[in-house]
């Protein structure tokens, strides 16, 4: 026999992991900016350049975007987001009906593209594949590293974030297609060196060449990332799902306005946590069954693809039910 | 500065023998004067309350570390030694040494120790015990809270058996250096240069064992995740800050079962509850009482204005007991309490990296000493030593009856 508890919702806050739309700008044709911050004007969590942030839109897609604002302003978020011609409803729903001062679901920001220390970077970026690199530009020379930029898009009207790459005069090279063609790589790469890191971020066929021109330097020397946005099944957590404690036997409905971790100290049963933004890694529990949806900032794409554990501090459900070794 | 002037002012030296002996009095005093408090000693404003303690913490763009975590302003003068590049450096420094401990010292990271360290717990515990019956005398201090993170740590990272005991006397001094330059740091610092020496020289790659943590960040430099240089001072960091901290936690826990008798009966009834307990004691005793920020600019907390380049002490301790936050039972080691938010470990971005290690490593020992011991209470006072930053001990003489 299990019991059912109805936990309180907490009403103090919304969902953990809710942004508000504060702003969408136009950056080039095809490419807007959307300026997102916390709806009761708080902290947003840490990040650092490479970061990426799930975005679940209102019409339930969840889409991954780079952040690509200022890290030293707390309180709020920027992303780009490019029109894809083949858009199945992220992008296009950003768009067209997404607007201002709207709620959208918010989860991580988790780092696979960190940028990491060197005396001299070469970044590379094709299209909207600059959303990444402009924190690590801004880093970089912040550092008064050696850094140049080779950026790329179809023309120049596409391609965004111009006008603030301006500022960097000599270190940035734009190379819009209609005007000069393909990136000319080997000419920007030159040859390896000890101490040169290569960030690139663009579509496919942008990476393949960069592996190409790269294939005789030493490969952490070269860190790449494809802006192609893998797809992720629609969150839902914004509605109730059902979790069960096993070892405890108890068995919640977690609502849509509280976390997992509330849900389940509304049980009695107490799980440790300390930072309550999935960046520490206090609480990790281990998911015995259902399929958690993960907003931490801990779990890399694999780890958060095993499915085997999550932070119940800001981490909901897929499905209808979880069940926690609890 | 008016704007100093402005906020209460309490005259009390942090730093003094007597409140380091027994701080509470002073951190009641500093909570009660307002969110934010002048220190006249070394006109500087303080805070003592959680709220402003917790919103220091977190806010690294406008409280920064890398002008130090303690009373010298790197600004002005010169550290003692090569700062740290995780404790005594802001972003973009920051990031990728962090990142790298904070992968190697992770939960998951830390599984394959589990069982290694709750055998060395229950044997040592045994040594301890012996196959004794009735009632024990131990002086839990060098017996157990310092013998254990000796055993087990630096054979973690990596480092070799011989030289050991410098591990402590570093750390102390470590530890004093971030206060005033009082009469600790004096009579730290004729070892101080012959202790760094060999810390420094433990970091390096042919010291370090194959598959310890100091080996891991080796491999991280290999991978061009750090750059090679900065892979000693990021095991220095483990060293530093990986065995006072926790030798001192696992001091304030046992205290706290010694001075608390229901808790250990709660504990033994339901042992799932060691892991809450070590941040309970955390909470409770603070084994880190204080760190410094610098201003990076003009900026208000609690109604007060911080000049840019000025320094601020947050009373960790203090906001870890204050009622504001914890209710009326604030100075109770109580298991029933949820400790999650205290600001023991700090918050935010520089939030104890090896706070996963210390949960560990007291988890280990609590369970084994659990099984064993029926009762806990003390056989003496216990005797404090003094540090400038560390709630610390001496000496814990408890009496043990065997279950
Ligand atoms: S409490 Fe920090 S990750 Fe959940």
């Amino acid at each position: 026999m299990t019991e059912v508890v109805h936990a309180k919702q907490s009403r103090e806050r919304a969902n953990a992991g809710t942004a508000r739309v504060a702003a969408i700008h136009t950056e080039a044709d095809g490419v807007v900016s959307l300026v997102l911050t916390d709806p009761a004007g708080g902290r947003l969590p840490d990040w650092a350049p490479g970061a990426h942030i799930d975005l679940v839109l209102p019409n339930g897609c969840t889409r991954q975007y780079s952040l690509c604002g200022d890290r030293w302003d707390a309180r709020s978020y920027r992303v780009g987001v490019l029109r894809e011609p083949a858009s199945r409803g992220g992008s296009a729903y950003v768009h067209e009906t997404l607007r201002e001062g709207e709620l959208v679901g918010l989860g991580g920001p988790r780092n696979n593209f960190p940028l990491v220390p060197a005396r001299r970077y070469l970044f590379v970026a094709g299209g909207i594949g600059i959303t990444p690199l402009l924190p690590m530009i801004a880093q970089a020379d912040l550092l008064e590293a050696d850094w140049s930029l080779l950026y790329g898009g179809r023309t120049r009207k596409s391609m965004a974030f111009l006008d603030e790459l301006a500022r960097y005069g000599e270190r940035v090279r734009i190379a819009p297609q209609d005007e000069v063609g393909l990136l000319d790589l080997p000419r920007f790469l030159g040859e390896p060196r000890e101490d040169t890191k290569v960030y690139a971020c663009g579509p496919g066929p942008l990476l393949d060449a960069i592996a190409v021109t790269t294939s005789g330097w030493p490969r952490q020397a070269v860190r790449t990332e494809r802006f192609t946005a893998r797809d992720r099944a629609a969150g839902v957590r914004d509605t109730s799902f059902e979790l069960t404690l096993a070892r405890s036997g108890r068995t919640v409905v977690v609502g849509p306005d509280q976390t997992v971790l509330e849900a389940v100290a509304s049980t009695g049963v107490d799980v440790l946590s300390s930072c309550r933004q999935g960046t520490c890694g206090t609480c990790e529990t281990t998911v015995l069954a259902g399929r958690p949806d993960h907003r931490d900032s801990i779990l890399d794409d694999d780890e958060q693809q095993a499915g085997d554990c999550m932070f119940p501090c800001v981490s909901r459900a897929l499905g209808d039910r979880l069940v926690l070794d609890l | 500065m008016t704007t100093l002037l402005s906020a209460p002012t309490i005259d009390a030296d942090p730093f003094c023998d007597e409140v380091l002996a027994d701080p509470i009095p002073l951190q009641r005093a500093l909570r009660e004067a307002g969110p934010v408090v002048h220190l006249s000693t070394y006109d500087i404003l303080a805070f003592a309350r959680y709220e402003q303690v917790h919103a220091a913490l977190v806010d690294w763009q406008g409280f920064q570390s890398g002008a130090g975590v303690g009373l010298a302003n790197f600004r002005k003068e010169p550290p003692w030694r090569p700062p740290s590049l995780l404790l005594e450096a802001d972003p973009p420094r920051h990031d990728a040494p962090r990142r790298v401990l904070q992968k190697i010292l992770s939960p998951r990271a830390l599984r394959t120790l589990r069982e290694k360290w709750l055998a060395d717990a229950e044997a040592l515990v045994d040594e301890v015990l012996g196959d004794r019956s009735g009632t024990v005398e131990i002086d839990a201090v060098p017996e157990l809270t310092e013998s254990f993170p000796l055993r087990v740590f630096p054979d973690a990272v990596g480092i070799p058996a011989q030289g050991r005991e410098n591990l402590l006397p570093y750390g102390d001094h470590l530890f004093n250096s971030f206060g005033p330059h009082n009469h600790l740091i004096e009579a730290g610092e004729p070892r101080a240069g012959e202790l760094l020496a060999w810390t420094t020289a433990q970091c390096r790659r042919e010291v370090l064992a194959a598959g310890g943590f100091g080996a891991d960040i080796w491999a991280a430099a290999d991978r061009g995740d750090i750059l090679p240089e900065q892979a000693p001072l990021i095991v220095r960091s483990l060293l530093s800050a990986g065995v006072d901290t926790t030798v001192h936690g696992l001091s304030a826990l046992l205290h706290a079962f010694a001075t608390h008798p229901g808790q250990w009966a709660r504990l033994r009834a339901d042992p799932a509850l060691a892991r809450v307990a070590f941040d309970e004691a955390v909470r409770w005793e603070s084994p880190v009482q204080v760190f410094f920020r610098t201003a990076t600019r003009d900026i208000e907390i609690g109604g007060r204005t911080v000049p840019d380049g000025h320094k601020i002490l947050m009373f960790l301790g203090a906001a870890n007991r204050d009622e504001r936050r914890w209710g009326a039972g604030a100075d109770r080691f109580d298991l029933g309490r949820d400790p999650s938010g205290h600001v023991g470990f700090g918050m935010g971005i520089h939030q104890c990296v090896g706070q996963h290690v210390a949960r560990l490593e007291a988890e280990a020992l609590l369970t084994a000493l659990a099984r064993r011991v029926e009762h806990l209470e003390p056989a003496a006072p216990p005797r404090r030593h003094l540090n400038n930053t560390l709630r610390s001990w001496e000496s814990l003489p408890l009496r043990a009856r065997i279950a």
